[in-house]
């Protein structure tokens, strides 16, 4: 146990000793989370429009006042021709097209009108959010002219729509896609900081020729690796609190549960994350191949993880794949008590696997590191 | 201790894949002597040592240090022994005291004692001044000074140095053999594996590794002597012709340049007339002949090449 204590005293010692890495280590997650935040985070909305108003009736004017007025475009362009709305698109300039056919104004006596609406679709996610908007506009103004119509109509008739769908958000009720996007992208920034902090924390030991010397003294291994993680515990611990402290006062993210349960998960996640470092360490020859083990643990802490994508609709093997990084657990955890609120016993599934997943790590450090030189 | 040995080794062998890096190699080190490992780069002298620390499990073979087995008491060794590897393995971003102090810990040296211990060890490396330097700053011998520090740091009575000395000035080898002996003195046995003969000739005894073997085994004074008839140191013209005269004249057992200087081992000193009359007919000038006691150097060499000639003849041929 004291052994455990002299080699944290040590690394501690490391890391005061080296101020420019220090710096880089405690300023890196928040810039990062600064910075990623802006380009995760953004709503789409003021999508540029380009209009081609063949009709230029009363009617026609009030239909595409309906698009801007929703806030999710905004008219970029307006032009007299198909070919001339197309080139737009094709050019980028515009990110969809609204044509106004010649004979629209038959809609305000009765008939009806096919009405085009383009969408670049070459980013999946911004013609989604043009589609599921342009949608809802075209049809919320075919039903408002349907019952002016029938206002009109000889039978005069008061007419309300059948069923008014209310829809009411339970969690992150402004639906602010950033305070969805941070809880993820903290993460995120933990689990890569992680890794990268404890990767090397053996190999290089190794390196410079101490390892030998330290394996010739009577330490178990057990108090070596806690030694190596638990300064880096408190390292990232320092991080974690200036996260969540830019994500709390700056980007204005409520933390609807309960912090100290946060914490608490927070440091269990550490402990499992900084342990697979050494446990890349560990199995790494060279500084070399330990560093490209952590940075190539990078893609999968984004995908894998459920950050981008959903985990429900992967391949099995990418799914099952996610629980080798203790993030995919903790990822749910932090949206869960961060967005909605809800404490340790509802998070329970995905509590019990990360202690799992720690202690298990740890052990496997420990069993793989040989007091040996071969 | 059995027999008074601190380390006693017997057909110690170690083998990585084919490669054989250590062959039945045996011997033993009586408490409180200076136990020297001699041999060329590659001749298995740290694999021996890494056995003996427990660092490498041996391939066959047995070895015991301080009465413990190596292959199946590593810990308990590594808790009696020093040990200094041939880089000196220290914090570079460390002070003195701090290198000192975290090895002391690691041994868990008493609390009570510590603070002295340190103060006695940075007194005894010529540290006094430069407790708080960094490593960094250190030049090459009081780094290895400091790594012999570091390595009894727990007053361990059997210490292993492989090649202390390496890349170190003579002046500093010297003081730092006086260490090595004041240590001994104090009953702390020793193994020091160098390729410096001069350190070897300091050692009480010899083991000399080639090839992975143990080639001779003896206290220098009885290695010099078993060399076998006498040895004429030769200063003259053109060294390099006059051994390949000398090797050629009947009697002469064996010739070997040391720098300018031509070593002839001869059965008796008489053959020396002979000798000198052959190089003169040669037109070698000769400006000093005269019989020398052999050194160290001189018995590897001769050692090595009757291991050679040996082999030779057995057929088998080392590529």
């Amino acid at each position: 146990m004291s052994r455990m204590w002299t080699i944290m005293r040590k690394e501690f010692i490391h890391i005061l000793r080296d101020p420019r890495t220090l710096g880089l280590v405690v300023a890196l997650p928040v810039l990062s989370l600064l910075l990623l935040s802006y380009a995760v985070a953004r709503d789409i909305e003021n999508i540029p429009l380009v209009v081609a108003d063949l009709s230029k009736t009363d009617v026609s004017r009030r239909f595409i006042d309906r698009y801007w007025l929703s806030g999710f475009f905004r008219v970029a362009y307006e032009v007299d021709s198909e070919s001339e709305l197309l080139q737009l698109i094709d050019s980028g300039k515009a990110k969809a097209g609204l044509l106004v056919p010649e004979d629209f104004h038959v809609v305000s006596v009765g008939g009806a009108s096919a009405v085009p609406f383009y969408i670049d679709g070459s980013d999946p996610t911004l013609a989604q959010a043009a589609q599921l908007a342009a949608e809802t506009i075209g049809q919320v103004a075919a039903q408002d002219i349907l019952v002016e119509q029938l206002s009109d109509s000889p039978l005069r008739i008061e007419l309300r729509l059948p069923v008014d769908t209310r829809f009411r958000f339970l969690y992150n009720p402004d639906m602010r896609r950033l305070n969805f996007a941070i809880p993820g992208l903290v993460a995120c920034i933990l689990q890569v900081q992680a890794l990268l902090l404890t990767s090397s924390a053996i190999v290089r030991e190794r390196e410079q020729g101490t390892l030998e010397q330290l394996i010739v003294t009577p330490i178990k291994p057990w108090e070596l690796m806690l030694g190596k993680i638990l300064p880096f515990v408190l390292v990232t611990f320092v991080n974690v609190g200036l996260i969540l402290a830019v994500a709390r006062f700056w980007f204005q993210v409520p933390i609807a549960g309960s912090i100290t349960q946060l914490l608490i998960l927070t440091a269990i996640f550490l402990l499992g994350s900084l342990g697979l470092g050494v446990l890349i360490s560990n199995i790494s020859r060279t500084q070399m191949q330990a560093m490209y083990l952590a940075a190539f643990s990078m893609m999968p802490t984004l995908i894998l993880s459920g950050f981008i994508y959903p985990r429900d609709n992967m391949h099995w093997i990418a799914y099952y794949a996610g629980y080798l990084l203790p993030i995919t657990f903790y990822l749910d955890i932090m949206r869960g008590i961060i967005l909605k609120g809800i404490g340790a016993s509802t998070l329970w599934p995905s509590i019990w696997p990360m202690v799992v997943f720690s202690v298990v790590v740890f052990i496997a450090s420990v069993l793989v590191f040989h007091k040996r030189v071969e | 201790m059995s027999r008074g040995n601190a380390v006693e080794v017997e057909s110690l062998t170690k083998k990585f894949g084919s490669f054989v890096a250590v062959n039945q190699v045996s011997f033993a080190i009586p408490t409180g002597e200076i136990f020297g490992l001699l041999g060329p780069n590659g001749a298995g002298k740290t694999t021996t040592i890494r056995m003996l620390c427990g660092l490498l499990l041996p391939t066959s073979g047995h070895a015991s240090v301080l009465d413990f087995d190596v292959a199946r008491q590593p810990e308990a060794i590594k808790q009696n022994i020093g040990y200094m590897s041939q880089k000196f393995a220290l914090y570079h971003d460390l002070t003195v005291v701090e290198n000192l102090d975290f090895y002391a810990r690691m041994y868990q040296v008493q609390a009570r004692s510590r603070a002295a211990r340190l103060r006695e060890l940075v007194d005894m490396a010529g540290l006094v001044g430069h407790e708080r330097d960094r490593v960094a700053n250190l030049s090459g011998a009081w780094r290895q000074r400091l790594a012999l520090a570091c390595a009894i740091v727990h007053r361990p009575p059997m210490l292993f140095l492989d090649e202390p000395t390496a890349g170190v000035d003579p002046i500093s080898r010297r003081e730092f053999w006086s260490m090595i002996y004041t240590l001994a003195g104090q009953g702390v046995s020793v193994l020091a594996t160098t390729h410096y003969m001069d350190e070897a000739e300091q050692c009480n005894v010899i083991g000399m590794l080639h090839d992975a073997r143990l080639i001779a085994l003896d206290d220098p004074d009885t290695l010099r002597a078993g060399l076998g008839g006498d040895l004429l140191e030769i200063e003259c013209d053109a060294p390099g012709r006059a051994e390949a005269l000398a090797v050629e004249l009947p009697g002469v057992l064996d010739a070997s340049l040391h720098g300018v200087l031509l070593h002839v081992n001869v059965p008796d000193a008489n053959v020396g007339q002979s000798l000198q009359a052959a190089l003169t007919q040669a037109g070698i000038g000769i400006r000093r002949i005269e019989q020398v006691l052999p050194s160290l150097e001189d018995v590897f060499v001769a050692m090595v090449e009757a291991q050679d000639r040996a082999r030779v003849r057995a057929g088998i041929v080392k590529e």
